[in-house]
């Protein structure tokens, strides 16, 4: 084996201490490892999804501390130190966050696929703006797309989530 | 799938510098990530080793002092948008901020990377050319500006030298009659056309004008002969330009046809745009 091929072959591991929703993780990888993998191969949380691979579509959003992520174009050793949450970690003691009880009442959803990026998107941007207009909702959620067409009650179930969120704050 | 790569921690600009210097092609600088890793998994690029530069916190910083706005390189799109002292100074390049890509680009990409990356269907590059900014390029110890206008080379090819690293983006604070927009169209992912005028505007009429085209074609461009229609005149007459402006803006956009439409459509696009940018500033 050449000198070269050698040193490819050398890997680099990175040690990364997170929170992962909720519970300190410590895992180890390689500067090119990307978060979804990580998440879904390693970590078993295969709620979000691989779809577009190039930060268009929204299906592998995660939060990271708090704001949304491509976690198929974030290398996995940047969330050092900080907290991850995927849609696995978004109900609380068994109880569902309003964002995702809304989306079964109001019909957020057909296939799923999109969902769980959908819901997470849509957190960071109650947890930024609680009381959003529709026109601040569409330019917060506009990176987030859904093949089903369901838009419209996608739209409605973050507006309801929105009114029963604040109404108990 | 991303092919593996080692990665550098540098401590300093200098030793992001050094290292540059010393693997020359075989690395490259990694900031936000938003443009590099796509490339790269889609094995467009190939490097062995990335230089990760998010370490180097002095670059992530927005600042106002004597009539200059300095923005880190390191800042991201999220802080642009949300910074203050942007909002107050300068809001077209907040409202350009507000609109690059979607949340989570914005939420990880930086300005520095953008405008290192030089993708041709990129925002903020033309509205720092109409700005006149001057880029801040360091090596381990030299540093030197850049005007704007110079540092958009070709499609993705810009005037830094292999050890050069972009560490700031320093704006001429504008005036009190000073005003910028940016507009842009397109239908795709990526702007087919973006368009910023910078003038001043007073009883006097329109000065200080400065026109730059983007998107359309391989890199962000001054249009000095479509400035020259507009600036020194009164606002009538200069609107009266806005025609004959829009056309040389066009050409100078050096669009070229592809899937964001025609070369024609793209250079009537520019006069549109010209047009609405200037009577936002001027009404």
């Amino acid at each position: 084996m050449s000198k070269a091929m050698s040193r490819q072959h050398d890997a680099q591991f990175i040690p990364v201490a997170f929170n992962l929703n909720g519970r300190s993780q410590e895992i180890e990888v390689e500067p090119h490892e990307l978060l979804l993998d990580v998440v879904r191969d390693r970590l078993g949380l295969t709620g979000a999804k691989r779809s577009c691979d190039v930060q268009v579509c929204g299906a592998c959003t995660v939060l990271v501390d708090g704001r949304p992520v491509s976690a198929c174009t974030t290398l996995a050793f940047e969330v050092r130190g900080r907290s991850v949450l995927t849609i696995e970690g978004l109900a609380e003691n068994g109880k569902l966050h309003p964002l995702q009880e809304a989306f079964i009442e109001h019909g957020g959803f057909q296939c799923g696929f999109c969902t769980p990026g959908m819901i997470l998107a849509a957190k960071a941007l109650l947890d930024e703006i609680p009381n959003p207009t529709i026109e601040e909702l569409k330019h917060f959620m506009h990176g987030n797309l859904c093949r089903c067409t369901g838009y419209k009650k996608i739209i409605e179930s973050i507006m309801a989530a929105a009114k029963k969120m604040s109404s108990k704050a | 799938m991303l092919r593996r790569f080692r990665l550098e921690e540098p401590g300093s600009v200098a030793e992001v510098s050094e290292l540059l210097g010393r693997f020359g092609e075989s690395a490259k600088v990694y900031a936000g990530g938003t443009e590099l890793l796509l490339a790269m998994k889609e094995g467009l690029v190939r490097y062995e080793r990335l230089i990760n530069i998010k370490g180097l916190s002095e670059l992530g910083e927005v600042s106002i002092d004597n009539g200059t706005i300095r923005i880190g390189a390191l800042c991201t799109h999220r802080q642009l948008e949300t910074s203050s002292a942007l909002q107050q100074k300068l809001p077209s390049l907040v409202k350009l901020e507000q609109n690059v890509a979607n949340v989570r680009v914005r939420q990880a990409g930086t300005i520095g990377g953008n405008l290192c990356f030089a993708e041709p269907h990129a925002d903020p590059g033309t509205l720092l050319v109409a700005l006149g900014a001057r880029m801040i390029a360091e090596k381990s110890s030299t540093k030197r500006e850049i005007a704007a206008e110079d540092f958009f080379v070709d499609a993705y090819e810009t005037s830094l030298e292999a050890d050069d690293v972009l560490t700031e983006i320093r704006i001429p604070t504008p005036g009190v009659d000073s005003r910028s927009a940016y507009l842009k169209f397109g239908y795709l992912e990526r702007p087919s056309v973006g368009v910023a005028v910078a003038l001043t505007v007073n009883a006097g009429g329109v000065s200080n004008t400065k026109i730059a085209v983007g998107c359309a074609g391989p890199a962000p461009r001054r249009v000095a002969e479509a400035e020259a229609l507009i600036d020194g005149k009164s606002t009538q007459e200069a609107t009266r330009n806005l025609s004959a402006a829009g056309a040389i803006a066009g050409r100078a956009a050096q669009a070229i046809s592809d899937l964001h439409g025609s070369q024609e459509y793209k250079e009537h696009i520019v006069g549109v745009l010209l047009r609405r940018a200037f009577q936002s500033l001027v009404s």
